[in-house]
């Protein structure tokens, strides 16, 4: 006998609704410089799209109803009086004994320092305001080429009202030997901190660049939202390091997307260790023949921190090789989710795609999705991933402490052992030892924060 | 000098009861081999005695260097002194034997000592590798990481290299002779000697005669069911190589089964 259900409904869901919007308004748009006609239309753009719900599908696994939307301002330009200095480690040079040049961005303004050589070169290394009244033509052909407007809501945003960013530009044939460095520190409460970051290696040059993002602690919400663009062109090289390290009351949204010309070759290292939450999209056209890249993620989340990086590999020539490995740890109730896609464009032959996602739970109430996918169109190629979510075992652990290591210390040394396969991706020591003192703090870190 | 005594000791894992009542000392200087067939807790009393936590103790103690070894963490017992050499050490991936080696050694020091600043890097490159000759091991080995695609014998050349770097006072060998060829048993077994003198105490525990042609002992225990059910000499351990353990169990076993 079937019993017929009850149904009794005691509360209705709108999933993924926002309760509360952005207060932009387009007379905050700059009324006059180079990229005027860009923003205007991304602000078009921004003004026609909804805030992202769970119901599409790259938000699925990252709710926004919890944010603070009508909370942010936009900084004024004395907006850094009375706010956090940038401390000292994040200026320190990560690759090399000194930088070829250094940008600090900061809210309302930005600091930039340049090795005249660079200059004498025609490298251009400056703020994002500069550039647009110092070098307009250049900048007019690199802001919303790589990353359009079209492509989301932040992404629309962050074009139009970015009063902050960097533009990196390195003429045909030089090659770049010290590194480049730029920091976006973010300080204060209730602010949006919109930046928008132009990288052009030209054809046969070659770059090794940083960009971090990063803010204190602080008691109340700001957001991030960055638009990042790279060309790497025609035989050109570039190793480009991105670390997040924000606050944990940041939201931060990001585009990120590199083109890589023929025989040209990308190494992208990518951090995250901070944030509330984080949304990421990070992708690399391979369009150029023979083009190649690498891209290495480490991400380490704890206590609530909400990570989702989606990655895309797109081959759309032939002979592109691509080759990705992503590895995070979670601590406390901290969730990540990592979606990579690679994608071979039809007629693109001869490719060769990787992509790995692993993962390591410390804490049972943590969660990680690992959601990889192929989509090929060619048929003479070869493209395979590997997806894993794995916990600390008991086993390795009580080997560890027969040898007399203590039980915190053993988990850590089990941790640092998962991620010594990114490590070895990265030819920095400074870049290294960055990931494993996160390593360490977020290991040390009490769990009840 | 040091004792290790195990007083009436009763296990139980997944509440079926292991060990039943099982007594043993061994003495800093000695060497016991403890005899049995399969299935009978060689294994179980080896992971008790290092503290692993599936193991639920029941009833009995175990005492060594006047401490009460069973309140102590497996990182605790290490430290005091207490070594097991695993029968299927675990891999240890990304975590390379030398940087494993140098941890274990600076937590000894560090328990000793909160201000210690750990073994300087060219005492400890030295100390490894005079080690490492002695087990005949390439220098390579170092920086493999732990147990990571290791052959058998490598696994057991890694144990023995861990005990020569720690120098434990009693140390446990886990069929160590387990999986190995003649040569790599040879040069396990001449580690072991190597180490074994007045400071050293070692519990081999082995299901074949063959690693006592090797590591001569000084006892020879027989287990049967969880318990210690005859102790002697090494001469009994050949008795066993001849008769086999049908004469023990019928001995005990019936005995206990009437």
């Amino acid at each position: 006998m079937e019993e017929k259900p009850r149904i009794v409904v005691t509360r209705t869901r709108r999933p993924g609704a926002a309760t509360r919007d952005f207060v932009f308004t387009a007379d905050m748009l700059p009324s006059d410089g180079a990229l005027k006609d860009y923003r205007l239309q991304a602000w078009k753009t921004y003004a026609s799209l909804a805030m992202p719900t769970t119901r599409e599908e790259a938000w699925r696994r990252t709710d926004l109803r919890g944010l603070p939307a009508d909370s942010f301002r936009l900084p004024t330009p004395e907006a850094l009086q009375g706010l956090a200095p940038i401390p000292a480690d994040l200026l320190k040079p990560l690759i090399s004994d000194q930088h070829g040049g250094q940008i600090v961005l900061t809210p309302g303004g930005a600091s930039v320092e340049v090795d005249a050589a660079l200059n004498r070169n025609g490298v251009i290394f400056t703020d994002l305001k500069t550039a647009e009244r110092d070098h307009p033509e250049l900048v007019r052909k690199m802001a919303g080429q790589i990353v359009r407007p079209e492509e989301g809501r932040f992404a629309a945003l962050a074009g139009a009202l970015s009063q902050n960013g960097v533009v990196l530009y390195v003429p045909r044939g030089v090659i770049v030997e010290q590194p480049l460095h730029s920091v976006l520190w973010g300080p204060g409460t209730g602010l949006a901190h919109l930046s928008h970051v132009l990288v052009w290696v030209d054809d046969g040059a070659s770059l090794t660049y940083v960009h971090e993002t990063a803010s204190p602690q602080q008691d109340a919400a700001s957001m991030h939202a960055g638009n990042l663009e790279i060309r790497v062109g025609d035989g050109a090289a570039l190793k480009f390091v991105e670390l997040q390290s924000w606050g944990r009351k940041i939201w931060n949204f990001t585009h990120a997307r590199a083109q890589v010309g023929r025989d040209g070759n990308l190494d992208w290292i990518y951090g995250a260790v901070g944030s509330h939450l984080t949304k990421t999209f990070a992708e690399m056209d391979l369009d150029g023949e023979g083009a190649s890249g690498r891209m290495s993620g480490f991400f380490f989340a704890d206590g609530t921190q909400h990570l989702d990086l989606d990655t895309q590999q797109n081959h759309q020539a032939e002979h592109t090789t691509s080759d990705l490995l992503f590895k995070g740890a979670l601590k406390g109730s901290s969730r990540t989710v990592w979606q990579g896609m690679i994608y071979v464009a039809p007629g693109a032959q001869k490719t060769d795609g990787y992509q790995a996602n692993r993962n390591l739970i410390l804490d049972r109430n943590a969660r990680a999705d690992s959601i990889p996918g192929l989509e090929i169109l060619a048929d003479d190629v070869r493209c395979s991933h590997g997806a894993t979510v794995g916990t600390l075992e008991e086993e390795p652990l009580f080997y560890l402490q027969s040898r007399g290591i203590p039980e915190k210390e053993a988990a850590r040394l089990v941790v640092e052992g998962f991620f010594d396969p990114i490590m070895q991706r990265i030819p920095f020591e400074g870049v290294r030892e960055r990931f494993q003192q996160a390593i360490l703090d977020k290991m040390a870190a009490d769990e009840n924060q | 000098m040091s004792q290790l005594l195990v007083k009436n000791l009763h296990v139980s894992i997944d509440g079926k009861e292991i060990l039943k009542g099982l007594d043993l000392t061994v003495n800093q200087g000695e060497i016991h081999a403890i005899m049995g067939p399969n299935g009978t807790g060689k294994s179980t009393l080896a992971y008790t005695l290092m503290g692993h936590p599936s193991y639920e103790v029941t009833a009995g103690e175990v005492w060594f260097k006047d401490q009460n070894v069973l309140e102590l963490e497996a990182d605790e017992r290490s430290r005091l002194g207490l070594f097991l050499a695993f029968q299927y050490p675990v891999a240890i991936p990304g975590v390379t034997v030398a940087n494993f080696l140098r941890t274990a050694l600076n937590a000894r020091r560090r328990a000793e000592n909160p201000e210690d600043k750990g073994v300087p890097i060219p005492e400890f490159r030295k100390l490894l590798l005079e080690k490492m000759s002695l087990l005949q091991m390439e220098s390579a080995f170092a920086g493999r990481y732990l147990n990571e695609g290791f052959s058998g014998g490598e696994k057991k050349r890694a144990e023995i290299l861990q005990m020569a770097t720690l120098r434990p006072e009693i140390a446990i060998l886990d069929e160590t002779d387990s999986g190995l060829d003649i040569d790599a048993l040879r040069i396990v077994s001449e580690g072991v000697n190597a180490l074994s003198g007045p400071e050293l105490g070692v519990l081999v525990i082995t299901h074949y005669q063959r690693l006592l042609n090797y590591i001569k002992p000084d006892f020879v225990h027989i287990m049967l069911s969880g318990r210690i059910v005859e102790s002697g000499g090494p001469e009994l351990a050949l008795q066993l190589e001849e008769r086999g353990y049908d004469w023990v169990r019928e001995k005990y076993e019936n005995g206990v089964a009437a």
